[in-house]
């Protein structure tokens, strides 16, 4: 018996008479001899709550978070405050501990929540359908890469922008290889993706294009533009999205765009060393049966109360099969929750204020490293919570510096010799102020050590 | 006088957080603009012209809406969930514990790994206990759920097959498999061909034979299967796959059954998949998290994900990102859902290697213990296949409906009213009106014997009046719903006009 399990050897013994057996190795007969295991497994021993607790918290003693340093890491992941209610809903054993809602008459909590949270997505996009969450951001525009393949059997060339995050640029690939489309990249100019070239690689067989807003270097793209041109080509236009900018920015559904997903991090979620977190995926009309994932839909019971179900789930692995839109089944529907609690709680003015903030700190935070020696902007976009600039000494020597101090200074982008820098309203103008004191030392530093 | 029947939860009117609060209130207090404010930051093209409509709401009324909703469902905290092929048990509070402390929960993934030590040594260390647990050597963390382990496992044997030369388009799947197998299969770009069961629940060795041609990449396998069928030819099966020069996939789902007791590389399986969240007990949060990592033999290796977790002579961790040149890439963000790997280390640590053996032979004890129980309506619900089960099992509701004229979605639905959770239902597809039960380990034998009390008593009830359980249930928040009618006419948002 370990300290999850309940069954004495009064209750074994009465079991086992039940069953007609007479020990518990009889119950593993089908199991031929020469494949059982002869000695225990090889692990360290089982030890009590309390040294389990010791051993875990050592272990996150030896990193250093986001409460330890002054960070300005992003790419991706925000330091974003979560407000303390989401850790309270998050963890009521009514949201956390049930699974998916097959039986939706004592799921009617999670169902409305994600009835809720597909609403929430759909006006943040200006999309009007939404699914109930699917993994993580990049694996989301893979995922909208398969969409398009089915969509569109004969088109198999994808145009991806590379601006787009290079883990998404990455998945996409993995994906694509499987599913059997080709990925071609189009580079950026002065910071974002170059619209001759973009023009140049979309042809009449192309499924598919590929951008990211804000992109990856913290540059606002012209995502109208950019869609255009894949649109005229009869392309699907897929879209990845920060959606904390999007209280600020024109919503992707205004701009041409047929699938939008993003990282859902940034909205409540804890950073968790990069998950679990979720993937949010929006969608013009069109593709709603071509969808993948859990979507809850509204409904009546049998006495004509209002009620949520899980829906077109003739989509669906479990009744599909081999003919689904998508082999997803557990997706994240508690981290969706935290982000539909989160985007309630900022609500309809907190989050253009937030994006508002982020944009002037942003520019205050650019402007105060650029006005280092020998630090430059490596783009001149308009950027809303994150930008990259090159320095005049090893990037990575650098961040080593500065860590040193206690700040975090960003992103090495080792390649551009680049430094990308995220804000959120955790970082006050003092804190920007500190990180260009101690950037400012760190290069003087480095140049005299060069 | 007339007494109404309704309950409090099912007079409650119904409103999503769209239709609660009013314009001016809020939660959030954003923090004052501390820096000078500059105009035309952002052009105006750029620019959204109205905010999007969420919702306008104080912290109370957040709490008091969330608070509610939460009464509407049912959770594992709460009672029985014998939700087969899921592995709903107990979720200790020390994982969220150990989870939530800032170390773990507020390390950015793009941490210096020089100062993530503690998270890459957990991850090595759980990528280790895995593959012992397994029996294959060599783990990647990556994949978010099984299904995303699924993937990567088809992509894989695909890239070893195309690194020798050769295209293998099939990949051969038992008609027991979940839904997840096939899809994935397609997805990978290879396609789907079936093998049947033979009357013992296992695979039908000459259809397997049959169908084992050069063309295969691999086997896609449960075992035990989703009957709760161990396959006792397993060696054989491996042999007639390897025969052919393809891979074979365990999906590891039901591995509850046979942790310490048995192992997939033992078996001769390439590759394996975990669902963290079954067998390494996660919450599962209402569909999710979850988390796949995949364990792999020798031959699979050059393959597997990147990036990898490595240990330097030194004894320190490290990232790399690009160390396997024909790595099938990466199939999603950063190292994958550290959250979940921290509580799947906990667990581990926690039981050692004796509790993990415990809890499998305790769940094949529980499940074989609720199965005799429910030996006793056996005429109307029998087992579909063999006499004795793993850690679930599958009986027919097929005489139940011919009988008593009750359907296993009625039993499910009057099981509802008793206060449990049902089993899966309709699953797998190969048992006419199947219910797949898997009680797991971490329930009590009252609890098991309260949940076969229910089942006859719901029998009884429909020997009597079928039309009780036809109409069930009557004591949750809402009754039966209408699902035609939501798929007819989708509404999937809230209207906000
Ligand atoms: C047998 C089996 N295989 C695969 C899966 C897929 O796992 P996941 O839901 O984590 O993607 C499941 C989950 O329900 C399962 O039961």
């Amino acid at each position: 018996m370990t300290r999850y399990t309940a069954v004495t050897d009064a209750d074994r013994e009465a079991m086992l008479a039940a069953i007609g057996v007479d020990s518990v190795e009889d119950l593993f007969a089908a199991i031929p001899a020469d494949l059982r295991l002869q000695r225990p497994l090889d692990l360290p021993e089982g030890q009590p709550e309390q040294a389990v607790y010791a051993h875990l918290r050592e272990l996150a003693e030896r990193n250093v978070s986001a409460e330890d340093e002054l960070t300005f890491l992003g790419g991706g992941m925000y330091d974003h405050y979560v407000p303390a209610l989401i850790d309270m809903l998050t963890s009521r054993s009514e949201f956390l501990t049930p699974y998916t809602p097959y039986q939706p008459e004592v799921s009617q909590g999670g169902l409305q929540v994600m009835f809720e949270y597909q609403t929430a997505i759909s006006e943040l996009t200006a999309l009007p359908v939404a699914n109930a969450s699917v993994y993580e951001g990049p694996s989301a525009l893979a995922s909208a890469g398969y969409l398009a393949r089915l969509a569109q059997p004969a088109k198999r060339r994808f145009v991806i922008s590379a601006g787009v995050h290079p883990h998404a640029r990455e998945t996409l690939r993995t994906y694509a290889h499987g599913f059997g489309a080709e990925v071609v990249e189009v580079p950026l100019r002065d910071g974002v993706t170059d619209p001759d070239a973009w023009a140049a690689a979309i042809e009449a067989g192309t499924g598919a294009v590929f951008v990211q807003n804000p992109n990856f270097y913290g540059a606002v793209e012209d995502v109208a533009a950019l869609a255009a041109a894949g649109r005229e080509a009869g392309a699907v236009v897929v879209a990845s999205y920060d959606p904390i900018t999007l209280g600020i920015l024109v919503p992707p559904g205004e701009c041409g765009v047929d699938v939008c997903v993003g990282e859902g991090q940034p909205l409540g979620n804890r950073l968790d060393f990069g998950g679990p977190s979720f993937g949010f995926f929006a969608a013009t009309e069109a593709y709603l049966r071509r969808m993948p994932g859990r979507i809850a839909g509204e409904t009546v019971d049998a006495e004509g109360r209002r009620g949520f179900v899980l829906t077109l789930q003739t989509r669906e692995q479990h009744i599909r099969r081999e003919k689904a839109t998508s082999n997803i089944c557990t997706a994240q529907a508690l981290n969706a929750l935290a982000g539909v609690v989160y985007l309630a709680w900022l609500g309809r003015r907190g989050i253009v204020e937030l994006g508002e903030l982020l944009l002037q700190r942003t520019h205050y935070a650019r402007e105060a490293l650029c006005a280092i020696d020998g630090v430059e902007p490596w783009h001149t976009q308009p950027v809303i919570r994150e930008f990259a600039v090159t320095l005049p000494a090893p990037v990575e020597a650098v961040v080593e510096r500065c860590a040193a101090e206690g700040v975090n200074p960003g992103l090495a982008l080792p390649e551009e010799n680049a430094l990308l820098v995220a804000i959120t309203e955790q970082r006050s103008r003092a804190d920007i102020d500190r990180l260009a004191d101690v950037l400012a030392r760190a290069l003087v530093r480095e140049e005299v050590t060069a | 006088m007339s007494v109404s029947t309704e309950t409090p939860l099912q007079r409650e009117e119904i409103r999503t957080i769209f239709e609660k609060g009013a314009p001016g209130r809020r939660a959030f207090v954003c923090p004052e603009l501390d820096v000078p404010k500059v105009d035309g930051l952002l052009p105006d093209r750029f620019r959204r012209a109205q905010p999007p409509r969420l919702p306008e709401v104080s912290e109370p009324e957040i709490v008091r809406h969330y608070v509610r909703l939460s009464k509407r469902n049912f959770d594992l905290d709460s009672g029985f969930y014998p939700l087969g092929s899921c592995t709903m048990k107990h979720n200790p509070r020390l994982h969220e514990r150990v989870t939530a402390l800032p170390g773990h929960a507020r390390l950015h993934p793009f941490q210096s790994p020089k100062r993530a030590q503690g998270a890459l040594e957990l991850m090595w260390n759980l990528e280790r206990a895995l593959a012992e647990i397994s029996g294959l050597p060599h783990v990647s963390l990556q994949p978010s759920a099984g299904s995303h382990g699924e993937l990567a496992g088809v992509l894989l044997a695909r890239a070893y097959h195309e690194d020798r030369g050769q295209t293998r388009t099939k990949v051969l799947t038992p008609d027991t498999a979940h839904g997840t197998n096939p899809a994935t299969v397609t997805m990978a770009g290879l396609e789907v061909v079936k093998v049947g069961t033979n009357p013992d629940g296992g695979v039908d060795l000459d259809d397997l034979r049959a169908k084992a041609t050069e063309d295969v990449a691999c086997l896609m396998l449960t075992n035990p299967n989703t009957l709760g069928v161990f396959d006792p030819n397993i060696r054989e099966i491996a042999d007639i796959v390897h025969g052919v020069g393809a891979v074979l996939y365990y999906d590891g789902a039901n591995l509850n059954a046979i942790m310490g007791i048995t192992r997939p590389g033992d078996m001769g399986f390439d590759i394996v998949h975990f669902n963290l969240h079954k067998s390494f007990t996660q919450p599962h949060g209402g569909g999710g998290p979850g988390s796949g990592p995949i364990a792999v033999s020798d031959r699979i290796n050059p393959y597997l994900m990147n990036p990898r977790i490595v240990k330097r002579e030194d004894g320190t961790f490290d990232l790399d990102e690009h160390g396997y040149e024909k790595s099938i890439g990466r199939l999603r963000g950063f190292q994958g859902n550290y959250g979940c790997f921290v509580r799947a280390y906990a667990y581990i640590r926690s039981l050692g290697a004796a509790g993990l053996r415990d809890a499998s032979e305790t769940a094949v004890l529980n499940a074989n213990y609720l199965l005799a129980r429910l030996g006793e309506v056996a005429e109307h619900l029998p087992l579909a296949f063999g006499r004795l089960c793993m850690h679930e099992f599958v009986l027919s509701g097929a005489p139940m409906k011919r009988e008593l004229g009750i359907r296993t979605l009625d039993l499910a639905k009057r099981l509802l009213d008793h206060g449990h959770h049902p089993p899966t239902v309709y699953f797998p597809l190969l048992v006419d009106e199947a219910l797949l039960i898997e009680p797991t380990e971490t329930e009590t034998k009252e609890a098991l014997d309260a949940f076969a009390d229910a089942v006859k008593a719901i029998l009884e009830e429909a020997r009597e009046d079928p039309e009780i359980a036809r109409n069930a249930p009557y004591s949750t928040p809402v009754r039966r719903l209408d699902e035609a009618g939501a798929a007819k006419r989708p509404v999937i948002r809230q209207s906000l006009d």
